[in-house]
């Protein structure tokens, strides 16, 4: 479990998030919402701690990231998986490697264990047959495949995921998304995603946390969201026509 | 203000780069390639360049020097001198701030908006550590190579040329080159030449760790490696001129 307390963040004069308060439990996406600026990117970089915000704790089942040691934090962070929006892949590595990374840096297995371990990720994220090739040489949604077999070759406790489907099509959207519930589950791990895609909130979204103006404005599930008679949210949420037909359908 | 800042900063960042490693193995692994990409392939331009300035400086002091008084062995001593204590140290050294400079701001640079860096940080790697140390060693151990490697082929190009152009015999050219060595000389130029690499390895990785937007930004980064590589290698040839030879 994830616990946001009181977070505060200000780039110079510009408040960006303003005492934010958040659980997100383990065993489930618990996904971030809102408009773009809306502060939620900053969010998950102070939960993760590549900000450091001025106010608040961030608590790692009741670790306080921010006042770890140095030391502390590098064995934390070892519990986590991140991908990113860009996958963020070392382009001077190959598929494998990228995936051998994390266990080369820190697990203490033999070699040929961490072979097996990433073929295993590999094989999850249905990617086993491109270890050979580099990043550069694959498409926009396998990059993605192999930026969650990275994120999972550690067995992360926490699993951050930013904006998993810009950039890809409907159906490999479906797929991604599908494919970080499944893993959610299987490994059991606290999963914060961000995104502002309503096709991804409805395909996986168990937690809903909607960020408007750098505050927590609104939070609930997935069901409650579609209930719930906050403005802003609505506003956010029934942008599109295709939302607002599903609103009119479930009769809500 | 900004100057102390960067200067505060740059001094941050390299307690960074030489906190403890996670895997020396992998540590070492990298050094080895960096030493393939900075030093070994830059092998074809200092040669070139070496043996061609050699060439010119023989040329030119010959053509300056041309005195009944001044005996003709002089040229090569000059050759020599002008090669092993400021052309192949330093001249070398700001050329390979603006290839390995610029390569290795740009490499950075480019990981940190492609959210590489963040992704490292992320693992908990090191990330100063893992990008910026493995080049400060593998500079630290080709530059020396590569600036002696320079000395001979400088010495060889005046060679080439004052046969070459007839300005002046072999046995004269030899003479010079042997005449009043001091080996000290060749410990300045190496002292030089770590310092020099340590300084374009750390001032052009500061440039693009610290880079903040996207492609261009990369570009601004990479020409600032070179321009301030550079400025930094001409006050630090001074100052260890002043200290290591006066």
């Amino acid at each position: 479990m994830i616990e946001v307390v009181g977070i505060s963040k200000r780039f110079g004069k510009t408040q960006v998030l303003t005492d934010i308060n958040a659980v997100f439990e383990k065993g489930k996406v618990n996904q971030i919402i809102g408009k773009s600026g809306s502060g939620k990117s900053v969010l998950c970089k102070c939960i993760v701690g590549l900000f450091v915000p001025e106010e608040g704790k961030v608590l790692y089942d009741g670790r306080s990231f921010h006042e770890l040691e140095k030391e502390q934090k590098r064995e934390l962070r070892q519990e986590i998986g991140m991908l990113f929006q860009s996958s963020a892949l070392f382009d001077s590595l190959t598929v494998m490697e990228n995936v051998l990374f994390p266990l080369r840096m820190f697990a203490t297995m033999p070699e040929s264990e961490m072979h097996d371990r990433a073929e295993l990720c590999l094989k999850r994220v249905d990617i086993v047959d491109k270890g050979h090739l580099f990043p550069s040489e694959i498409s926009g949604g396998m990059q993605k495949r192999v930026g969650i077999a990275r994120a999972i070759a550690m067995n992360p406790k926490y699993l951050f995921v930013d904006e998993p489907n810009s950039g890809l099509d409907p159906q490999t959207s479906i797929v991604i998304d599908s494919l970080i519930s499944e893993l959610t589950a299987e490994y059991e791990t606290t999963t914060i995603m961000i995104t502002h895609d309503m096709n991804s909130v409805m395909e996986g979204g168990d937690n809903i946390l909607f960020i408007h103006e750098g505050r927590a404005w609104w939070k609930g599930t997935r069901d409650e969201m579609l209930e719930s008679d906050n403005k802003e949210l609505n506003d956010f949420i029934f942008a599109s026509g295709l939302m607002r037909k599903v609103k009119a359908a479930s009769g809500h | 203000m900004n100057v102390l800042f960067h200067i505060g900063h740059y001094f941050q960042l390299l307690g960074e780069v030489f906190s403890k490693p996670e895997r020396f193995s992998i540590y070492w692994k990298r050094t080895v390639e960096e030493m393939d990409l900075l030093g070994v392939k830059s092998l074809g331009i200092v040669a070139l360049l070496s043996v061609f300035m050699g060439a010119v400086i023989t040329i030119q002091t010959k053509s300056n020097i041309d005195s009944p008084l001044i005996q003709s062995w002089v040229v090569g001593f000059a050759a020599r001198q002008s090669s092993i204590l400021e052309f192949s140290p330093t001249i070398i050294s700001l050329i390979l701030a603006g290839k390995v400079g610029s390569n290795i701001a740009a490499e950075i640079g480019s990981m940190r908006v492609k959210e590489q860096i963040d992704a490292l940080d992320i693992m908990g790697v090191n990330s100063a550590g893992y990008l910026i140390l493995p080049k400060i060693v593998a500079s630290i151990l080709m530059n020396p190579f590569l600036v002696i490697i320079s000395m001979f082929l400088s010495i060889f190009g005046g060679w080439m040329a004052g046969i070459g152009t007839g300005i002046i015999s072999s046995d004269d050219y030899l003479q010079g080159i042997q005449t009043s060595f001091n080996p000290y000389h060749v410990t300045y130029a190496l002292i030089k030449t770590v310092v020099f690499a340590i300084i374009i390895t750390t001032v052009s990785a500061y440039q693009g760790y610290y880079t903040q937007g996207g492609t261009r930004e990369v570009g601004i980064s990479s020409t600032q490696a070179v321009v301030y590589s550079n400025v930094v290698i001409l006050i630090a040839n001074y100052a260890l001129t002043q200290l290591l030879l006066i």
